[in-house]
C-alpha cells in the first residue's frame, strides 16, 4: 500500500481545471439581524479534500459550516454539493454528517446506541447496523467501551465516540467543528494524525472548522484563512506560510516581521527598498510592486540568522542589539533591536548543544537573511 | 535544605491543631443536626401524636378520645393507659366502604389530574425553555405569579368562572356556541380544572429546569444524523427530561391525593375524595381516632410515590446529572 504520504503528494484537483468541484459555496452572504457573519463569500472544495477553514472566533467559519449541515439557510447565494442545491433541504435529509464541537453525544445512550443512531433513522436492517457498530468501534478502539455511557468516558474517548458516531453512516463530507478543540496539547497532537488517517482510509471529503493554525497546517490538504466573512486566501499549508497573499494572513499564520519601506528601484525580480530610516535590502519576489510603492517585506523568524559580526557573504545584514532571549528548548527565539527602533524576532534551532556564537542581553548583533527569504506585500 | 524546610511547611498545613480539627467536626455535625431536629419536632413528634390518637376510642370529653396518656398516676398509670390502645380504628376502616372507595377515588381523581396538567404543562415549560434567554425570567414570574393572591380566594374565583351563569357560560353562550348553559360546576370535571390549574406551577417548574439545562447542540445532532424534529423530540428531549417530569408528577400527585379545598368548593357533595372524609370526620363528627387513622394510612399511601421519587433521583444523581 502507498504510503499516506505519496498519496497525499500527488493529490491536488485545485489545480487541475478540468476536476469537478464536490462543495461549492457561491456568493453566500449570512445575515443575522445587522450582522453580517458571511459576506460575498465563493469557495470550492474537492472531493476527497481535507479543507480547513481558519479563523479568529467570529469569522464566519462555524456559520459556513453550520449552513453546509442545514442548520442555518444562506441569506443570499447557494451551497452546492456533488452538483445539488442544498437551498431548503433540512438538516435530516442532506448526505453530511457533522461533529460537533461539544460532541452531543446523547447522555441517556450507551456507546453504541450513540453511534447506532443515525443508522437506525436510515432504517438499516438490524445485523448490519451491528456491523457496522462493531467496525466503528473498532476503528477508533472502543471496542470495551461500547456498553458504557458517555459520561463514563475520558474526554479523548468521548471525542472519538462522536467521530465514530458523525462517520458510521458514510456521509459524503464530514463537517468537523473545531474537533480537538477540548483536548490536551498532546493528545491532540496524536488524533490529528488519527483523523489524516481515518480520513484517507474512509476516502471521506472533510471540512473542519479550527481556530488553531498549527492543526489546520498539520491535517489540511488547502486552508481557507477567514475573517469578518471573507476568504482572505485559498491554499496549501506551505503556500499559506511561504507566500501568504496579504498581511493579514501573514501576521495570522505563524509569526512574521514587517519591514515597512519604499521601492527605491527594481528589475526583472529583485527590488531594492528602503525603509523609514534608510537602511536599505535587497529581496526577490517583488510580485506587482513597481517603483516607488510602499510595500512591507514579510520574513520568517526562523529565516533570519543572527550573528556578533556581520556575516561577510550577507547580501542584507542590519544591526541591532539583542533585547530579549527565550530559549523555549527546541530554540532560541531572539528579540533583536534594530538601531531604528524596530524589534526584530529570529529563532535560532538548538541543533549544537552549545551555540558557538554565544549572544547575550545587550550584545551587539547582526540579522541577516537572503533575498528571497520573505516575501514583498503591498501596503 | 529548602526541599526540607517545604516539606515541613507541608506537614504543617496537613495537620491543624487537633482543637481546631475537632471544632469544625462539631460545626459540621451541628449543621446536619438542624434538619433532623427540625424533622423530629415539626414532622415526626405530631405523627406519633397523630398515630397515637388513631389508637385511641372516642369519647365524650376534652380532648373527645380516650385514653390520655400521661404521668399523673405514675408509671404504672402510663402502661395502663397503654393497654387500652387498639387498632380497632382501622378495623373499622376496612369494614365500612366509604373510606376504600374515598381512597380510590381520591388516587384516581389525583392521577388523572396528574397526567392533564402534565399535558398543559410540558409545551408551556418546552416553549419557555426554547424562548429568547432574555425573556425567560419574565416567563418564569408570570409562571409563579398566582402565588402571590391567596390560594382559597382563587378557587372562589373559579367558582365565579365555571357556574351556569358564569363568565364561561356567557362568554360561550354570547359567541353562540352553545345555546344551554353548561354544567361544569359540582361535577368531576370542575375538580380536575381546579387541580389542573392550581398545581401548574408545580409541574411547569421542575419540567423547565430539566428542559433548560438541555444542550441544544443534542437536537442539532439527532437532526444531523436523519431524525426529524418529532422523532428527535421523543428521542432525545422527552427522554432527558423524564426527571422533571417524574418530579412534576410527583409534586401535583401527592397534593392532590390530600386535596380538600378544592373537590369541596368545585366538586359539590357528591365528589368523593378522602381529604373531605377526613374533614367531615374530625369537624362534623367529631370522631378524631377515625379521623387520625384515615390520616395515617393516606401518608402511607403517599410514602410509596415519594420512596419511589427519592430513588430516581438518587439515580439521576449517579448519572451525573
Amino acid at each position: 500500500m502507498a504510503s499516506l504520504g505519496s498519496i497525499r503528494r500527488d493529490f491536488e484537483p485545485w489545480n487541475d481545471p478540468n476536476a469537478k468541484p464536490y462543495i461549492r459555496f457561491e456568493n453566500v452572504t449570512k445575515r443575522f439581524g445587522d450582522f453580517t457573519a458571511v459576506n460575498n463569500l465563493s469557495l470550492t472544495v474537492f472531493e476527497r479534500e481535507f479543507f480547513a477553514l481558519l479563523g479568529a472566533s467570529g469569522c464566519g467559519k462555524s456559520t459556513l459550516l453550520r449552513m453546509l449541515a442545514g442548520f442555518e439557510e444562506p441569506t443570499e447565494g447557494r451551497i452546492l454539493l456533488d452538483g445539488q442545491d442544498l437551498r431548503g433541504i433540512p438538516p435530516y435529509r442532506r448526505p453530511v454528517n457533522m461533529m460537533f464541537q461539544s460532541y452531543a453525544l446523547f447522555p441517556h445512550m450507551s456507546v453504541e446506541k450513540n453511534i447506532a443512531f443515525g443508522l437506525k433513522q436510515e432504517g438499516m436492517p438490524k445485523a448490519d447496523i451491528e456491523k457496522r457498530v462493531a467496525e466503528m468501534l473498532k476503528l477508533v478502539k472502543l471496542e470495551r467501551f461500547a456498553k458504557r455511557k458517555p459520561h463514563q468516558l475520558s474526554g479523548g474517548q468521548r471525542q472519538r465516540v462522536a467521530l465514530a458516531r458523525s462517520v458510521a453512516k458514510r456521509p459524503k463530507v464530514l463537517l468537523l467543528d473545531e474537533p480537538l478543540g477540548a483536548l490536551d496539547k498532546k493528545l491532540r497532537e496524536e488524533t490529528q494524525f488519527e483523523l489524516m488517517d481515518l480520513q484517507q482510509n474512509l476516502g471521506l471529503t472533510f471540512v473542519v472548522v479550527t481556530h488553531d493554525q498549527e492543526e489546520a497546517m498539520t491535517m489540511a490538504d488547502r486552508i481557507a484563512i477567514l475573517d469578518k466573512g471573507e476568504v482572505m486566501q485559498v491554499a496549501t499549508p506551505t503556500e499559506v506560510y511561504e507566500a501568504p497573499s496579504s498581511r493579514f494572513v501573514a501576521g495570522f499564520v505563524g509569526n512574521v516581521n514587517m519591514f515597512e519601506g519604499n521601492v527605491a528601484s527594481r528589475d526583472a525580480t529583485t527590488a531594492r527598498i528602503t525603509g523609514a530610516s534608510g537602511a536599505e535590502i535587497v529581496v526577490d519576489n517583488v510580485g506587482e510592486a513597481g517603483a516607488g510603492a510602499d510595500v512591507a517585506f514579510a520574513i520568517r523568524p526562523e529565516k533570519i540568522k543572527v550573528s556578533s559580526k556581520r556575516p561577510a557573504e550577507a547580501v542584507n545584514a542590519l544591526e541591532g542589539e539583542v533585547y530579549d532571549i527565550a530559549y523555549l528548548g527546541d530554540m532560541t527565539v531572539y528579540h533583536v533591536k534594530l538601531d531604528d527602533g524596530q524589534v526584530v524576532r529570529a529563532s535560532v534551532l538548538n541543533a549544537a548543544r552549545m551555540a558557538d556564537d554565544p549572544l547575550t542581553w545587550n550584545d551587539r548583533a547582526w540579522i541577516s537573511f537572503r533575498p528571497d527569504a520573505g516575501i514583498v506585500l503591498a501596503r | 535544605m529548602s526541599v526540607a524546610s517545604s516539606a515541613a511547611a507541608t506537614s504543617g498545613s496537613a495537620e491543624k491543631p487537633v482543637l481546631a480539627r475537632f471544632g469544625s467536626a462539631l460545626a459540621s455535625r451541628l449543621v446536619i443536626i438542624v434538619p433532623y431536629v427540625w424533622l423530629a419536632f415539626f414532622f415526626l413528634i405530631p405523627f406519633v401524636i397523630v398515630f397515637k390518637i388513631s389508637l385511641s376510642q372516642t369519647a365524650i370529653a376534652i380532648p373527645p378520645y380516650a385514653p390520655v396518656l400521661g404521668f399523673g398516676d405514675g408509671v404504672a398509670g402510663f402502661v395502663e393507659a397503654l393497654k387500652e390502645l387498639s387498632f380497632d380504628n382501622y378495623v373499622w376502616l376496612t369494614q365500612d366502604p366509604l373510606y376504600f372507595n374515598a381512597y380510590v377515588s381520591s388516587v384516581v381523581i389525583a392521577a388523572i389530574s396528574t397526567v392533564l396538567t402534565l399535558l398543559v404543562g410540558y409545551p408551556i415549560a418546552y416553549g419557555m425553555a426554547r424562548a429568547p434567554a432574555a425573556l425567560r425570567p419574565t416567563l418564569l414570574m408570570l409562571v409563579i405569579l398566582p402565588f402571590w393572591t391567596s390560594f382559597l380566594i382563587r378557587v372562589y374565583a373559579w367558582i365565579g368562572i365555571l357556574k351556569p351563569e358564569g363568565l364561561l357560560n356567557q362568554f360561550l353562550m354570547g359567541v353562540g356556541i352553545i345555546s344551554e348553559p353548561l354544567i361544569i360546576l359540582n361535577t368531576y370535571a370542575a375538580v380536575f380544572i381546579g387541580i389542573v390549574y392550581s398545581y401548574l406551577p408545580f409541574m411547569i417548574l421542575p419540567l423547565y429546569s430539566s428542559l433548560e439545562k438541555m444542550d441544544y447542540s443534542l437536537i442539532e445532532a439527532a437532526k444531523d444524523l436523519g431524525c426529524p424534529p418529532t422523532a428527535a423530540f421523543w428521542k432525545i428531549t422527552f427522554p432527558l427530561s423524564l426527571p422533571g417530569v417524574i418530579a412534576g408528577c410527583l409534586l401535583v400527585f401527592i397534593p392532590a391525593v390530600g386535596e380538600f379545598v378544592i373537590p369541596d368548593l368545585l366538586g359539590g357533595s357528591q365528589t368523593l375524595m378522602i381529604g373531605k372524609t377526613l374533614w367531615n370526620e374530625f369537624f362534623a363528627n367529631r370522631d378524631w381516632p377515625v379521623s387520625s387513622a384515615v390520616a395515617v394510612i393516606l401518608l402511607l399511601i403517599l410514602i410509596v410515590p415519594i420512596v419511589f421519587f427519592q430513588q430516581a433521583q438518587a439515580r439521576a444523581q449517579e448519572q451525573g446529572r
